[in-house]
């Protein structure tokens, strides 16, 4: 069967498989975001454990899918996994910090002789949500504006400055990403708190909070989306695979990739709609749409990086070692098999649908925390 | 093709890579065997209704829980770091080892991190067969994610089922079943798993003992010694089998590795197994401080022979025949091999010089050597060597290797005698009176622990200088990046990483102390 399916196919499906898992981490860091907000919404010991709980019962989801995402960036294209992490070492080993923090905190938080204290899990987990959402959507945005490497002929990476991918925070666009993540997540968070907590007090302070983080969400989203439609773009040539620069690429993407548009717009009305709908209509239920149009929306500018002969992860430094969907990927052979592999894809999305439901089946209030129970 | 190496940087990427990779092998084994004596203890709880079982299920999830965390925090530097520390390795073998990596995600780690929360949080939100399933589901999810890292492990130990691709100047992939099926893969992977049901028996044995001793729990604790006493055994049974096939397969893919865990410097027919040693250094070579002498040896005469080739007389090569070569027993010299090396990595620099100056037919002849079976067999396979100058630096440390394998097997038969000990104490009746035994079993859950980590070390120093068997030396795989940086991360991952074990400990011994919360009868609290 696989041997029916061209290399160039098998690129493109790896390249979606990729941007549904970048699609589906996004959306997942709503756990980020809802940690940077332990203080601004839990204002007593027993408003902040409901928030870790409620949050603590997901984290893993958002853990899984990072780990996901990378194996299957190295299986699939190793090239951008062998470049990008050797290459910009500080940024990944700041975020990677991040979550190492974040995957004990959860756990100790609430133990006794814990060591540390449960504040210091609580900062630790407030640090995670604010580097790992910031520093992953600034990473992202060099697949956009290009980072700083070359490479030889052996496809061994140099990274031409001392920062190491921290440079990255230096370029404005990349930081609108950033902190379009950044300020999503948050919005996501204060939904899954809504749907999920049942306290007045959370759910008022929800409500005002929500105005807070949508009103820059939107804006930086904006700004990112706009500069991105009129800026230059790294092209290839399909047959040469030479490296040229285009204006307006993203913007050609789009209209010689109509449908993906259409998702595109698709993607930004469901998440705008999920807002109004907890902000004026019914509250608790716009994580659904938020959530959902957050994937599609993602989606859509994952393939937009890396669709229709454009570079994923372009070199400012030198264009000619930017990588692209052709160059970069695992053997026809790889991508095949790991094609088959793939068909479990649904299967697990079934199970961890059906498992969420059964636990997400009734909110959390103080009397669950009382009962004694396993808690965080 | 790898232009000034900077040992500095080698060796601060390699002892990060340690540093991360024995940390996280602190608390991987535990959670390998603690997940399926837990499903056990919750399926008889299940079937029978007896509270008391439901009570041990929940206390040994509770320990189960906070290693996991730990484990996981630990676990996710090491994906991250083949890229970070070892990207000339990623893209070399990223064609063999992502797809286990990325298999290892879809199917393992999604299993365990979804059922893990229904089984925490589920007990009294689903039907307690749901909650049973998902017990076990926990324990298959944990240990596939380990079938998949290790046959990783296994490739690099043994690099089967690809070829070289020499446009792409990397290994590519030609059978996933040879790579997943590989004799030292599925050695390995048993071999590990079953060591982690070790530990965890040792664990739980130690544990139940200190309530033992302290006359609190009695129950639980010895229902907790009869069910892990039962697991440590059977596991013990395929640890030994599992050891022996491990061996044969190292004297059959990494000879280098097999003379190094004996100190044997000169290859024998009927080789002897050395049950005790010391190693000293070996004055027929003062030039060389790798080779080791082996002092005050005791012996099982032709074990060694038997072990590595199930014949009693089969000669067992020494350091110095694979160094050397021996013509009589078809022994190639590591001279031979690093000539040969040489030639492929020269023929891969003219072929990238051709395709470089678009000489297109220079180019295509030149790759149609390069892709021939002759030249795969005899040359690229040994282009690892092409890198080597020395050949004293295909020696691993032999101190290291051999006292790791000699303390890590004695380790294990000492486990057999807990396991044996503890089960006929039970039978007995007489468990409780044996304070001795019980002090002893508290005590043998460090030595399972070192016993853990030797192995990492026997696996993983004893393949050195090599990161990919013959192909890729550990020093050409390191990522280019400044030596201070990794000086840097390494400090803090051990700042961090034992700071976290202090905390896990520390919770860890109050959470026992604490102990169990009995469950009323009908299984609610």
């Amino acid at each position: 069967m696989i041997n029916a399916i061209s290399y160039p196919f098998l690129q493109e499906y790896w390249w979606a498989i990729i941007s549904l898992l970048g699609a589906l981490l996004v959306f997942l860091m709503f756990v980020q975001g809802g940690q940077s907000l332990l203080y601004t919404i839990g204002k007593t010991k027993m408003q902040r454990t409901m928030l870790v709980n409620s949050l603590g019962r997901k984290w893993e989801f958002t853990f899984t899918t990072l780990v996901t995402f990378g194996g299957a960036f190295f299986a699939s294209f190793p090239l951008f996994y062998a470049t990008s992490f050797g290459g910009a070492y500080w940024v990944w080993m700041a975020i990677l910090f991040s979550f190492i923090l974040q995957a004990v905190s959860y756990e100790f938080r609430s133990k006794p002789a814990n060591f540390l204290g449960s504040k210091t899990y609580e900062v630790f987990l407030i640090i995670n949500g604010l580097m790992g959402t910031i520093l992953i959507g600034t990473a992202v945005g060099t697949f956009f504006n290009g980072a700083q490497f070359s490479l030889n002929d052996y496809n061994q990476v140099t990274w031409q400055t001392e920062a190491r991918g921290l440079e990255a925070v230096l370029n404005i666009h990349n930081v609108a990403l950033g902190l379009s993540v950044f300020f999503l997540s948050r919005v996501l968070a204060l939904q899954y708190f809504d749907n999920t907590i049942d306290d007045k007090e959370i759910n008022l302070r929800v409500r005002k909070q929500l105005w807070i983080n949508s009103i820059p969400f939107l804006a930086f989203f904006l700004y990112f989306v706009i500069v991105l439609l009129l800026k230059d773009g790294f092209a290839y040539d399909p047959d040469t695979l030479d490296v040229s620069m285009e204006r307006y690429k993203y913007w050609h993407n789009f209209m010689e990739m109509p449908l993906l548009f259409i998702t595109f717009i698709i993607g930004v009305v469901l998440v705008v709609w999920g807002i109004l709908s907890d902000m004026f209509f019914k509250p608790g239920k716009g994580i659904w749409y938020s959530g959902a149009g957050t994937i599609v929306t993602v989606f859509a500018l994952f393939l937009l990086a890396g669709y229709n002969n454009t570079c994923f992860y372009p070199s400012a430094f030198d264009i000619q070692s930017s990588l692209n969907i052709r160059n970069s990927s695992s053997s026809e052979f790889t991508l095949g098999v790991m094609a088959i592999v793939s068909l479990l894809v649904p299967f697990v999305a079934a199970y961890i649908w059906y498992a969420w439901k059964a636990i997400n089946n009734k909110k959390i209030d103080e009397n669950e925390m009382n009962e004694g129970g396993h808690k965080y | 093709m790898f232009e000034s190496i900077d040992l500095s940087l080698v060796n601060w990427s390699r002892a990060q890579f340690a540093l991360t990779a024995m940390y996280h092998w602190l608390f991987v084994p535990l959670t390998l065997g603690t997940t399926f004596m837990i499903a056990m203890m919750e399926t008889i709880y299940v079937r029978t209704g007896k509270p008391e079982w439901k009570t041990m299920t929940k206390f040994w999830m509770t320990l189960f829980g906070i290693n996991f965390a730990i484990g996981v925090s630990t676990g996710i530097i090491l994906e991250f770091e083949f890229g970070t520390n070892w990207s000339n390795y990623s893209w070399f073998v990223g064609d063999i080892f992502g797809a286990p990596l990325a298999i290892e995600g879809i199917m393992a780690f999604f299993l365990e991190s979804t059922f893990i929360a229904v089984m925490f949080f589920g007990w009294n939100k689903v039907g307690k067969k749901f909650h049973l399933l998902s017990s076990w589901l926990v324990a298959i999810g944990a240990n596939l994610s380990a079938l998949w890292i290790l046959v990783a492990n296994a490739w690099m130990q043994n690099p089967v089922g690809t070829v070289f691709n020499p446009e792409t100047a990397r290994n590519e992939m030609t059978s996933f079943w040879e790579v997943l099926f590989s004799p030292v893969a599925i050695n390995k992977f048993l071999h590990t798993i079953t060591s982690g049901f070790v530990l965890s028996a040792i664990f739980v044995i130690g544990v139940s003992g200190w309530f033992l001793l302290k006359k609190r729990h009695v129950v639980m604790a010895r229902k907790s010694i009869l069910v892990a006493a039962i697991f440590g055994l059977v596991s013990s049974a395929a640890l030994i089998i599992t050891g022996d096939g491990s061996a044969k397969q190292v004297a059959r893919v990494q000879p280098m590795k097999l003379a190094a865990m004996e100190g044997l410097n000169d290859g024998e027919e009927g080789a002897g197994l050395i049950l005790f040693g010391i190693v000293t250094d070996n004055e027929k070579y003062p030039d060389n401080d790798r080779m080791k002498d082996i002092a005050m040896k005791v012996e099982i005469p032709k074990a060694l022979s038997f072990l590595s080739f199930a014949d009693f007389n089969a000669f067992v090569p020494g350091i110095n025949d694979l160094i050397h070569g021996n013509e009589e027993y078809g022994i190639m010299s590591a001279h031979e091999k690093i000539k040969r090396g040489k030639v492929a990595v020269d023929k891969l620099t003219i072929f990238k010089e051709a395709r470089k100056n678009d000489d297109t037919q220079k180019a295509e002849e030149l790759k149609e050597l390069l892709i021939s079976d002759d030249f795969q067999k005899n040359y690229f396979k040994y282009l690892g060597y092409g890198h080597i100058n020395d050949t004293s630096f295909l020696i691993p440390n032999i101190a290291v290797t051999f006292y790791s394998f000699h303390i890590m097997v004695m380790l294990g038969f000492w486990f057999v005698v807990v396991f044996v000990l503890a089960l006929w104490f039970l039978h007995k009746g007489t468990l409780h009176k044996q304070r001795w035994f019980l002090w002893l079993g508290l005590l043998s859950i460090p030595l399972a622990y070192l016993a853990s980590e030797l192995g990492w070390l026997v696996a993983e120093f004893g393949r050195q200088p090599w990161v990919i068997q013959d192909l890729m030396p550990t020093t050409t795989a390191v990522s280019n990046i400044n030596a201070s940086s990794v000086k840097i991360t390494f400090i803090l991952f051990a700042v961090i990483f034992t700071t976290l074990l202090i905390a896990e400990i520390k919770i860890m011994v109050r959470q026992i102390k604490i102990g169990p919360k009995h469950e009323e009868k009908g299984g609610q609290k």
